[in-house]
């Protein structure tokens, strides 16, 4: 597999729905190989930037070539090295899991009885062996994203799109999901990922864009974000509503970056070490300052855009086409 | 099946499936070389004529339109009108049969539009539109496998006119050459309605375009009357109907007749629906997001 090629290459790309740009001059440089995470609240143009890579949607201005080949002119061989998971499950529902997976093998060029053992291969690697003859539209969310994903492998592609792979599915079927996705990565398959949660990118992408207004705010490893941003927040609810003043002085005299919160007994602290929070939890109990409960987590989604671009990420009201369906 | 994750599971608990999937993934990957060429145009109209027709097997009640509502227009013209239009029943079928059995398979073809515009805003369109096929398949695929139904409706249409007491003079023959000729016809009026589900954004939005459309163009005809008693205006109007002109030709063809200029001036129209309907169809579906 050559990997001198990057799989995504885009300068200036723009994509206008009526008065508003969905996507505002996007540049992109995504090399072959592993996952690469495009993180951004609702309405931030990733699915409009993923479905013009996809070759759905044709840019208004910009440059965007895939796995070379220009997404003006070369449209075809680009979807024959790409797949494409929807964020909607890109499946018929009224259909039967093989019978989807049949559809889609013929179309890849496979004779109809290769493409229904292609599909029961792929569905019992899937675990779905047992759904094979039940109709999608009773699947669970779970269950519809493993065929979804099962239903792009009938033939590997090079790159891979997938429009927010675990939005709307349990904690456990995500992590399904997670492991799936790696194990493409190892077989050679570049994967192009959007999501909305900050914890999923950090899980899988070995690089991030995060995507504001249709605009690139940031770009690096997950590692280099968090750097920006701060590794963690640490939330803590006091007892007593009224030693938050002192709780808040205390620890800013011993150089803590502290935030109050709206609720009126609860202070945040960005933290780089998980060591600093016991030191804060400490400071706190030495000063007799009682607390009623704490948490410890990776900062936001809102917390990361507040720190990257200095105005809290709001669900755009305009972000009607994002999802792509009129 | 709310509780679907036992089936994808069988009965063991998620860590040995966690461990075990990616190794069976990996074992059923197809490398890079050995993928197959995608399907031709010819082959991926057919997979999507396929699908058309998983369709109705899977959602039968969506045949309510191609065999309840047939039977339904049939008695009810020929009871209610055919004694006042026809002077009596049986005189009014043998006019009535060939004109009521064009009108209800191009009524149908409405549906085929509507069909389509409920694809387009499902996630499955996205998917048709990234693989590396030719992409108006989907639309020529879905009006091939419609033809299933414009059979199924037409048979039935006819085997009430057979019992009615319907008995064309060109027999088997003739019926069978009408059918066929009636089918093209459909096929090819199917584009404009393929078109107007691309233009507009909502199956409803669509059903009342197709029907401003339909309308006049079935009722301003010779289906179901003799024009010769309409105003001249409207007789000119009817004469230049396509509809009027398929009308036509099928009863000529029922009634044993095969004139080559009717044929010729169906031919027009089929082609005249499809030169300008197909590309325009196709390239708003290229242009659809």
């Amino acid at each position: 597999m050559t990997t001198d090629i990057p799989a995504v290459e885009t300068q200036g790309l723009v994509k206008k729905f009526g008065d508003t740009a969905a996507v505002d001059g996007v540049d992109l440089s995504i090399s072959q190989g592993g996952i690469y995470g495009v993180l951004g609240p609702n309405g931030a143009g990733k699915t409009t930037v993923m479905r013009m890579l996809a070759t759905l949607l044709r840019p208004d201005a910009g440059e965007a070539k895939v796995l070379g080949h220009d997404v003006y002119t070369e449209p075809q061989a680009i979807r024959e090295k790409i797949a494409l998971t929807g964020q909607f499950a890109s499946l018929d529902e009224d259909l039967t899991g093989i019978e989807n997976m049949i559809l889609l093998g013929r179309l890849l060029g496979y004779k109809h009885r290769i493409a229904r053992k292609r599909g029961m291969d792929l569905l019992e690697a899937f675990g779905l062996t047992k759904a094979a003859n039940r109709p999608v539209k009773k699947y669970s969310g779970g269950m519809r994203r493993r065929l979804d994903i099962a239903g792009s492998l009938i033939v590997t592609p090079q790159l891979m799109f997938l429009d927010e792979p675990t939005t709307g599915i349990d904690p456990r079927s995500r992590n399904q999901v997670w492991d799936i996705i790696r194990t493409l990565v190892d077989g050679g398959t570049t994967i192009l990922l959007t999501t909305q949660y900050l914890e999923e990118a950090d899980q899988l992408a070995d690089r991030i864009a995060v995507i504001d207004h249709g605009t690139v705010v940031a770009e690096g490893t997950p590692g280099q974000l968090k750097a920006e941003v701060g590794s963690g927040a640490l939330r803590v609810r006091l007892h007593d509503v009224s030693a938050r003043d002192q709780a808040v002085e205390l620890l800013r005299r011993e150089g803590t970056p502290v935030t109050p919160e709206a609720d009126p007994a609860a202070l945040t602290v960005q933290v780089q070490h998980s060591a600093d929070v016991t030191h804060t939890l400490e400071s706190l109990a030495h000063a007799s300052i009682e607390v009623a409960s704490f948490s410890y987590g990776q900062p936001s989604l809102d917390e990361v855009f507040l720190t990257l671009t200095g105005t809290a990420s709001t669900p755009h009201s305009d972000s009607a086409p994002e999802v792509g369906a009129p | 099946m709310t509780n679907s994750q036992s089936t994808t599971q069988s009965s063991t608990p998620a860590t040995p499936v966690a461990s075990g999937e990616p190794e069976r993934i990996r074992k059923v990957l197809v490398p890079q070389q050995d993928r197959p060429a995608p399907a031709s145009a010819l082959t991926a109209c057919v997979a999507y004529g396929w699908r058309a027709l998983l369709k109705i097997k899977h959602l039968p009640e969506q045949l309510i339109d191609v065999t309840i509502f047939p039977v339904m227009m049939t008695l009810m013209f020929t009871f209610i009108f055919g004694g006042a239009i026809g002077g009596s029943v049986d005189n009014y079928v043998q006019f009535l049969i060939p004109g009521i059995f064009v009108q209800t398979l191009i009524m149908i073809t409405m549906y085929t539009g509507l069909t389509l515009n409920r694809d387009f805003s499902k996630g499955v369109f996205d998917r048709f539109r990234s693989l590396p096929v030719w992409r108006p398949a989907q639309l020529v695929g879905a009006l091939l496998g419609d033809q299933i139904r414009y059979l199924l409706a037409g048979t039935i249409i006819l085997t009430v006119g057979f019992f009615l007491g319907f008995r064309p003079e060109g027999g088997l023959t003739g019926v069978l050459a009408a059918f066929a000729l009636l089918l093209v016809f459909s096929f090819s009026l199917s584009w404009v309605w393929t078109a107007v589900s691309l233009a507009v954004r909502t199956e409803q939005a669509a059903m009342g375009v197709s029907m401003f459309v339909m309308m006049p163009l079935v009722f301003a005809s010779n289906i179901f009357v003799d024009p010769s008693t309409m105003p001249t205006w409207l007789q000119r109007a009817v004469e230049v109907n396509p509809v009027s002109i398929v009308v036509t030709t099928i009863r000529e063809m029922m009634a044993g007749t095969y004139s080559l200029s009717s044929l010729g001036l169906v031919a027009l129209c089929c082609g005249v629906l499809i030169v300008i309907f197909g590309p325009v169809s196709m390239f708003m579906y290229n242009r659809k997001s």
